[in-house]
């Protein structure tokens, strides 16, 4: 298929395998490794799907980093949208969310007992459902990275254009350049390279990543999510590192651009604001989230209906924070695989499609 | 995905091998049949560059050739 | 009057004269016309063997019409194709009707005609059945029930217990277009000119296969949880594994499209008229062959060996790496970044 086969080619990425050992040859006899975290959810999934960690020479540590919005929404967020559902509201949300554990229980649990839980492809279908529904209210749990926040908040422009004041957004938007910064700085971890995201970048544009490499001196590589793009970003990463270099570069100018998506970050910046976020498992970062400006309030749903949203309860012996960093691998964690699965899963990072363990468990356990 | 068409709404056809799907296109700039664009969330969120998709496409296909050249030898 | 006759009425399930009525105008009519004796309650069958194999299989798929395909023709084929990879011919079934009050008439009657049409193409007989209608609300449009009779073919010895390393995993057409088809039919999403239902029988390919019987380990069609729900649970707990090659899976495009739109695996997704067999490295290549000479054995192929890797199900992907083939988790969830 076009602009999808010629990404895949098995000749090209064996091509790319033979580059990664001679570069990987190059650094390890420099008596050096590199620790490269990605941070993309569409990023973990591929490098799964495709088996491409068995591609990696060995000096290559490629650590999964906080790429899933589900993950790092702490089990609070949860609760709240159950404590909504009880109260007859609607929950509109995108299909990851129904399994995630809140701290006593999930959205699929409360579906179960009665509540009205919407899986949506697109955002907007919670304006179809709110003008389906004139007589209750809709909230659309609101969560996601850059890539997903301009579709999300297209929602209150349609709502405004089709007169539907019955729909509202339960937001934990995060971005991911503060969250490099508070990666960077976190004793536990040892980057020496980030594999940047590849839609989140669309939007933001490469630029972005410019005062990582500045401030900090480690490499940024923003790839695409095909295969074949990856297995060249990691490449470049281990030839740079061999050669005791540092780079900014976008290796996927055919979607992202320095700047990025104007349309987009003017909409994110007519209706949001900055606030300091929690990140499970970083704990709070300043300015990494958005909520809606106070013109907005009609569609905010803690603001409509007078509810906050907490940290909640994590599973005591639950490693989704450390492994959300990068600190830990998920089948350190004691529950992976065994107390945690995909059908019973304890922590968020098992439930996610984008989720590290959740691509670990499907793909690179061994039974 | 490709655009087949463009409504007024804000709305595009995209296809992909003949498989049709309607998308909300108001987050690009000018979007017109012919055009390339990347989907997320039944949003469109960029378009794709064809020159560039076209050269790293190239450069994908010289790799290929030259090491099934070297496997065949 | 013209209203109440055009849905199925709690009364039409009541046993009293509107029962009767659309059992004998619709039902009977389609399905038993041909027999000259009275529809009995239970059907007296002449079996020529002994050797049975007995089977049955419920059928709520939603929407009831779906693209290349309906639950009418589903609920035949399903229960066909149950008995015919267990190496049996399918003879005689039943068919259980349970239909929400409400249902359109006209909807039942394409559904029977449906029915009516795949029995005959599978050349088997609906000899006995119920037909019961509960209150709207109590169950989706219309719940279908099969049960099916066949007679062992003679020459196989389909036994997951032989196989071994070295035997070979063949897959009898494009997988996974039935449950991207009802997919992109139920979910909303709007995409149109996806791939059809591959909905269809296969024992003409067992048929065909018989001359090898001895040498095919299993078969079963890849219906809920795809090629890896079937895989996985074979080789679960014994001393050898699969290996697949992702290059030889074979796909539609209208296949590969719906998968990369919708976000889902084709390995965990439903085909409704296919075979996967494991059978003897010896004669994968004929098998291949006589199968893809069967209409309903079009592009047929090799996809994988068996390994001795006990209980794993691995792929080469299309880059040239490794991963696990799991089962398949829960419901089917889009994704989000």
């Amino acid at each position: 298929m076009k602009y999808i086969d010629g990404f895949r080619d098995p000749a090209a990425a064996s091509a790319f395998r033979a580059k990664l050992e001679e570069h990987g040859k190059e650094l390890s006899d420099a008596g050096r490794s590199v620790c490269i975290l990605e941070v993309c959810g569409s990023h973990t999934m591929a490098i799964a799907r495709f088996g491409i960690r068995s591609l990696l020479p060995d000096c290559v540590d490629l650590v999964s980093g906080p790429g899933c919005p589900v993950c790092v929404t702490p089990p609070g967020y949860i609760d709240a949208a159950i404590e909504l559902a009880g109260r007859g509201v609607i929950i509109a949300t995108f299909g990851d969310m129904l399994n995630v554990p809140g701290s006593d229980s999930s959205l699929a649990e409360a579906r179960a007992d009665g509540a009205r839980i919407e899986v949506c492809y697109s955002p907007l279908r919670a304006v179809e459902l709110a003008l389906e529904n004139p007589d209750s209210e809709v909230v659309f749990l609101a969560i996601g990275f850059e890539t997903t926040i301009a579709p999300v908040i297209s929602i209150v422009k349609q709502a405004a254009a089709s007169y539907a004041a019955n729909v509202s957004l339960l937001t934990a938007f995060k971005l991911v350049p503060p969250a490099l910064d508070a990666l960077l700085t976190d004793p536990d971890l040892a980057i020496d390279a980030f594999l940047c995201p590849a839609h989140v970048s669309a939007i933001i544009g490469s630029n972005a990543y410019e005062p990582v490499v500045k401030e900090y001196g480690k490499t940024c590589i923003v790839a695409g999510f095909e295969p074949l793009d990856i297995m060249m970003g990691i490449d470049r990463i281990v030839e740079l590192a061999a050669a005791g270099k540092v780079a900014c570069e976008n290796q996927y100018s055919r979607v992202v651009t320095p700047e990025g998506n104007p349309i987009a970050l003017q909409l994110m910046n007519d209706l949001l604001e900055p606030e300091d976020a929690y990140w499970r498992g970083v704990g709070v970062i300043p300015a990494s989230g958005l909520k809606l400006k106070h013109a907005y309030a009609p569609y905010d749903a803690q603001v409509k209906f007078g509810i906050s949203v907490e940290p909640g309860k994590e599973h005591p012996g639950c490693l989704c924070g450390s492994v959300i960093k990068g600190s830990h691998k998920p089948d350190q964690c004691s529950f992976f695989g065994k107390a945690c699965t995909p059908d019973a899963p304890v922590g968020p990072c098992m439930v996610s499609a984008e989720g590290t363990c959740a691509a670990y468990y499907k793909y690179l356990r061994t039974t | 995905m490709l655009i087949d068409s463009v409504e007024a709404d804000g709305t595009a056809s995209v296809s992909m091998a003949g498989v049709t799907h309607r998308v909300n296109v108001s987050l690009v700039a000018d979007p017109k049949p012919g055009e390339y664009v990347i989907i997320h969330a039944g949003f469109a969120i960029e378009k794709l560059n064809v020159e560039e998709a076209e050269a790293r496409l190239g450069l994908f296909s010289e790799l290929a050739e030259i090491k099934r050249g070297a496997e065949r030898t | 009057m013209k209203k109440h006759n055009e849905s199925i009425r709690l009364a039409h399930g009541g046993g009293g004269k509107l029962s009767r009525d659309l059992i004998e105008q619709e039902i009977i009519s389609r399905l038993y016309a041909e027999r000259e004796s009275e529809l009995p309650d239970a059907a007296a069958l002449t079996l020529t063997d002994s050797d049975i194999v007995f089977t049955t299989d419920s059928f709520v798929v939603s929407p009831a019409f779906f693209p290349g395909g309906d639950i009418g023709e589903l609920s035949i084929y399903g229960t066909v194709n149950d008995i015919a990879v267990s190496g049996a011919t399918p003879k005689f079934l039943s068919l259980g009707l349970i239909i929400e009050e409400g249902f359109a008439l006209s909807d039942l009657r394409k559904i029977l005609d449906s029915i009516r049409r795949a029995a005959d193409r599978c050349g088997v007989q609906v000899v006995t059945g119920d037909t019961k209608v509960v209150a709207a609300g109590q169950c989706d449009g219309i719940y279908i029930n099969t049960a099916g009779i066949g007679i062992r073919i003679p020459g196989f010895d389909l036994s997951p217990e032989r196989i071994t390393k070295g035997d070979c995993v063949v897959v009898s057409g494009t997988i996974a277009e039935h449950g991207l088809a009802v997919m992109c039919a139920r979910n909303g999403i709007a995409i149109e000119h996806g791939p059809q239902s591959d909905s269809g029988p296969v024992h003409t390919l067992v048929k065909a296969a018989a001359d090898f019987g001895a040498e095919i380990r299993f078969m079963r069609d890849p219906t809920r949880g795809g090629l890896s729900s079937v895989l996985n649970e074979i080789i679960s707990g014994k001393r050898s594994g699969i290996l697949l090659h992702e290059s030889r899976l074979p796909l539609s495009p209208a296949g590969r499209s719906a998968s990369e739109m919708l976000g889902l695996d084709p390995l965990h997704v439903a085909s409704e008229g296919r075979i996967v067999a494991i059978c003897s490295h010896e004669v994968v290549d004929d098998l291949v062959a006589c199968w893809s000479a069967v209409p309903e054995g079009e592009g047929s192929i090799r996809i994988g060996t068996v390994t001795d890797k006990a209980g794993t199900v691995v792929m080469e992907t299309a880059t040239g790496g490794t991963r696990l083939v799991d089962l398949p988790k829960g419901e089917l969830l889009p994704r989000i970044c």
